[in-house]
């Protein structure tokens, strides 16, 4: 929005001189913070738009599958709370685009990209929420997965996205423990309320392990990534950090996590898990999962019909600044 | 009975099914349910924009009110639960009993709020219409000599007030928007008009309570009422509708074919498990 202009800028990178690039890598070791009117490597620049956006459209992209279940809320008190879950997750939305326009990526150019399939979310906001149990398993695994991805971005070298981070930190931890108390009314609750926690621990697990993306070494950014300390544990670190966490989580609950090759490690000390299918995250990045064009068309058609709102308050907004110069 | 056994069975069974609850409407109760419903209905109305908003900002904000809503009804709705009288025997009805075990016809809102949201110029009148009552409406009843009533108008009043603020804002930029942003707000002006006139209705049950201060009579509103109105036509460069014909009946269960879907939606799942805890 203010930053639009900006957009087109010369690319930078063939007048970058090493001397600038190597004092820009020794402030990332020295752990020194950057901060948005710093000088920085235009891939540093792009890497962090990308990523940032990517966190923004799913933090909006998400608010879909949990959203779609407000007004069925079985209890006024759960109406009332995820509500207001969902609305925190826009706000995420908002905090992660205004880091983005730090970096001149303007939200509506970001959007744009998004609602023209041009750019990514996380893929699991692409499955469909059918119960009310996946509300609770949702908040239970979905922001647990988040948490376990965003607790090192909070210190991430970039200073405007480690700030966001924090404040998403607090609120996603907050989403987790209503998700995980959700699942547990629901198996303290009748046959039908457990038959339904345990459906939907079996659709989600799998999808949430997807969620930290491929395994090491099948990724590309991670290397360069690391070393400009945006990134600080691998995909797959964080992955079997997730799993450690969540399976005495499950235990507790009396559910069955659907993977027989589950197993502790006694020598590791860590939780090892059965073969994730890498197609099936594939073709839901390709766009073929079981909701990416509800989705995409959800967020089309709340844009386009607010155009006429936009329009309008750009309008006015001219308008009274005609007035106040008369 | 017309119909054999089996017929006569298919009946009990349904009664069985549905279980709606029953409610002893004392005039107090009858009170904190018509204000409960009105809030608990236009809040739910307010949170199906979530997600789908025209801005990231309107988004929140709508959730916002939305909330402030629910937890308004869920204030009265406990109230009425505390002063129910029971019968014997018979437990104690709770803000999710009178949520999701009445039929329509016992919930007692106003037309206006299960108006359906439309499109946004529809949904923020209708809110401007509400908050316009509900702002005054609320800081006189601080001074009810109910002190739970008092309590709940305290905190309805602060939030009433950025209620108002905000819907007249977009009255406001929408009437005096573009020439598509005007002509949508004024057919929404025409269309929600005839159910403002519900706003200032109270029957023999609600002038008991007012008789003994407990509540402040409604019509006492109808001129600052009108006066908010009009300033914020006046700013919009809207059109005051001239029909006087005011539709009626939420009060006393007589609804509009609005207002089962919202609640067939918004029950179903408590009501297909009967008995289960959420
Ligand atoms: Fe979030
Ligand atoms: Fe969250």
């Amino acid at each position: 929005m203010y930053t639009q202009a900006l957009n087109d800028r010369p690319a930078a990178a063939a007048v970058e001189d090493a001397d600038q690039a190597e004092r820009f890598q020794a402030r990332i070791d020295a752990e020194d913070r950057i901060e948005a009117n710093d000088w920085m490597p235009e891939a540093y620049r792009r890497t962090l738009v990308r990523q940032i956006s990517q966190h923004a459209h799913s933090e909006i992209i998400g608010q879909l599958p949990e959203g779609n279940w407000i007004t069925r809320a079985p209890s006024l008190r759960r109406k009332a709370a995820l509500l207001a879950k969902v609305q925190d997750e826009c706000g995420h939305g908002l905090y992660l685009y205004a880091a983005a326009e730090t970096l001149d990526a303007s939200r509506e150019e970001l959007m744009d990209q998004l609602m023209e399939g041009r750019a990514r979310y996380s893929s699991i906001f692409n499955y469909p929420a059918t119960t009310w149990a996946d509300i609770g398993a949702i908040g239970w695994l979905v922001d647990g997965a988040a948490i376990m991805n965003q607790i090192p971005l909070c210190r991430c070298s970039y200073g405007p996205y480690a700030r966001a981070m924090i404040r998403v930190c607090k609120e996603e931890s907050f989403h987790q423990r209503q998700g995980f108390e959700i699942m547990m009314t629901l198996c303290n609750g009748t046959v039908a309320q457990k038959a339904m926690a345990q459906d939907a621990l079996n659709r989600w697990w799998w999808p949430c392990l997807m969620m930290f993306g491929p395994p090491d070494g099948a990724s590309q950014h991670s290397d360069q990534s690391t070393r400009w300390k945006i990134k600080r544990f691998s995909n797959d670190a964080l992955r079997q950090k997730f799993v450690d966490a969540t399976v005495p989580q499950a235990e507790y609950l009396g559910l069955t996590l659907p993977d027989p090759a589950l197993a502790f490690d006694a020598a590791t000390g860590h939780w090892t898990h059965g073969e994730i299918d890498w197609d099936e995250f594939k073709q839901v990045l390709a766009g073929n999962g079981p909701c990416n064009r509800d989705r995409i068309e959800a967020r089309r058609a709340a844009h386009e019909n607010g155009e006429w709102v936009r329009a309008a308050a750009a309008a006015f907004a001219a308008k009274q600044s005609q007035r106040q110069a008369a | 009975m017309a119909g054999g056994p089996g017929l006569r069975r298919f009946f009990e069974d349904e009664n069985m099914a549905t279980n709606t609850i029953t409610v002893s409407e004392t005039p107090l109760v009858l009170y904190a349910l018509r204000r409960a419903d009105d809030s608990l209905i236009l809040g739910h109305r307010l949170s199906e924009w979530c997600g789908h908003a025209p801005t990231l900002e309107e988004d929140m904000a709508l959730a916002n009110i939305g909330l402030d809503l629910i937890g308004q009804a869920r204030s009265l709705y406990g109230y009425a639960a505390e002063v129910e009288p029971r019968e014997d025997g018979r437990s104690a009805n709770d803000e999710d009993g009178y949520a999701y075990f009445r039929d329509a016809g016992q919930y007692r809102n106003l037309l206006l709020c299960e108006q359906p949201n439309r499109d946004f110029a529809c949904t923020m009148v209708r809110q401007f219409f509400y908050s316009a009552f509900t702002d005054p409406y609320w800081r006189a009843m601080t001074s009810s000599s109910d002190p739970t009533l008092a309590a709940v108008a305290a905190k309805s009043e602060k939030e009433s007030a950025y209620h108002l603020r905000h819907a007249a804002e977009w009255l406001i930029r929408l009437g005096d928007g573009t020439e598509e942003s005007h002509a949508r707000t004024q057919r929404a002006v025409d269309a929600l008009w005839s159910f403002t006139g519900e706003l200032f209705d109270a029957d023999d049950a609600e002038d008991s309570l007012v008789a003994d201060r407990l509540v402040v009579h409604p019509s006492a509103f109808r001129d600052i009422w009108s006066d908010t109105v009009d300033v914020g036509f006046a700013r919009a460069g809207l059109r005051r509708p001239d029909g006087a014909w005011m539709q009626r009946g939420g009060r006393g269960g007589r609804h509009s074919e609005h207002l089962g879907p919202l609640l067939a939606e918004m029950q179903h799942l408590q009501r297909s498990h009967p008995g289960a805890r959420w």
